[in-house]
């Protein structure tokens, strides 16, 4: 595969040091077909080999490869160049809201944290030793908790989210739709704990939605979806609490 | 330049609503200060009111009337979001909102002129 007309696209990468970073230009070859992930992938081969990415399965189901090009989130394994392209232009930076370790990878931690935060976890209502719970797909809850099951984790939600930039508490739309997709599972109990676990002050009550994520997310998920039917369920608990008091 | 990762229709509608609030915010005390001065000064109050006769004043009415309307069609399309089943209709929603808030201030103005 040549370069086409020796065409040079000009990637600004933003690079991390003790002095919270700077902006490192490189000149990289332009394909008809490349990636955002070739990009950086080239630059560490052939310009630069310190620079820092991650990066596994290169077609978008680790979600490991999320990074800021041209200033939105994108799964850079699949993004192509092409239509992202500003002029002959790329500015590739690590996620929004989430330290930077180093160059283009950030610390997932506190993302994974809020999904445990979030109760975005199976919490199971019988033992190896019982029968499987028999599913029927037609039923709209399990519809509901269908629709959010496919989010493989890429945070690039999270760093859309203009709620997580302003309180970093915020558990953010991944642990959020997570929570709502285990909550209509029925193989799932504790439900209650779920809603208790999402309707504190970092809940989902500090979603403004702005819809951000469900804009970005790659797998064409909605968490603001998700996100509304759990602002819905805890109000709901309020008043059949006030019921039974 | 980077493009801001924002420019989408329901992060506008976002802005929209709290720039609407926050200027209806500031616009209830004024008015609740002219709407004080029938008590306390008639004469002034007639001044200002012949005052809103201007065209000047009018167009800023029409422009009142668009961030009442905006933010209270914005406010409902929230309030359905937050309790009523989900639609996957936002985006023409919050157009509507704009549409119907433009349409009733237009009215107004037309009225008004």
């Amino acid at each position: 595969m040549g370069s086409t007309d020796n065409m040079r696209l000009e990637v600004t990468v933003r690079r991390s040091d003790a002095d919270g970073g700077y902006d490192q230009i490189f000149k990289v070859p332009a394909y008809a077909h490349q990636t955002v992930l070739d990009v950086v992938s080239w630059i560490q081969q052939y310009s630069d080999p310190t620079l820092t990415y991650r990066f596994a399965c290169r077609v978008g189901m680790c979600g490991s490869c999320a990074m800021m090009v041209n200033g939105a989130p994108r799964w850079t394994c699949r993004t192509h160049v092409n239509k992202v392209l500003n002029g002959d232009r790329l500015h590739i930076a690590p996620l929004r809201n989430l330290p930077v370790v180093k160059d283009l990878v950030v610390d997932m931690d506190p993302f994974f944290d809020k999904w445990i935060a979030a109760e975005g976890l199976h919490h199971p209502t019988r033992t190896r030793h019982d029968p499987i719970v028999s599913i029927d797909p037609e039923n709209p809850q399990r519809g509901e908790a269908n629709a959010g099951i496919e989010c493989i984790n890429c945070s690039v939600c999270y760093a859309a989210c203009d709620t997580v930039a302003g309180n970093s508490d915020y558990l953010g739309p991944a642990a959020l739709l997570r929570a709502w997709t285990v909550f209509n599972d029925e193989k799932n109990a504790g439900k209650q704990d779920i809603l208790d676990a999402v309707s504190g002050s970092s809940g989902c009550h500090n979603c403004h939605s702005m819809g951000s994520c469900s804009h970005f997310c790659p797998n064409a998920l909605n968490p603001m979806t998700a996100i509304a039917g759990l602002k819905r369920e805890t109000a709901k608990t309020i008043f059949r609490r006030r019921k039974d008091a | 330049m980077i493009r801001p990762s924002r420019s989408h229709p329901l992060w506008l509608a976002f802005v929209l609503h709290r720039l609407s609030g926050l200027a209806l915010a500031l616009f209830l005390p004024a008015h609740f200060w002219l709407l004080s001065l029938a008590l306390t000064q008639p004469q002034r109050l007639d001044h200002m009111l012949s005052f809103a006769e201007s065209p000047v004043v009018k167009i800023a009415e029409f422009g009142l009337v668009f961030l009442l309307s905006v933010h209270i069609f914005g406010g409902l399309r929230l309030l359905a979001l937050e309790f009523l089943p989900w639609s996957n209709r936002q985006k023409s929603l919050a157009a509507g909102a704009i549409g119907i808030s433009l349409l009733l201030s237009g009215l107004f103005l037309l009225r008004a002129i």
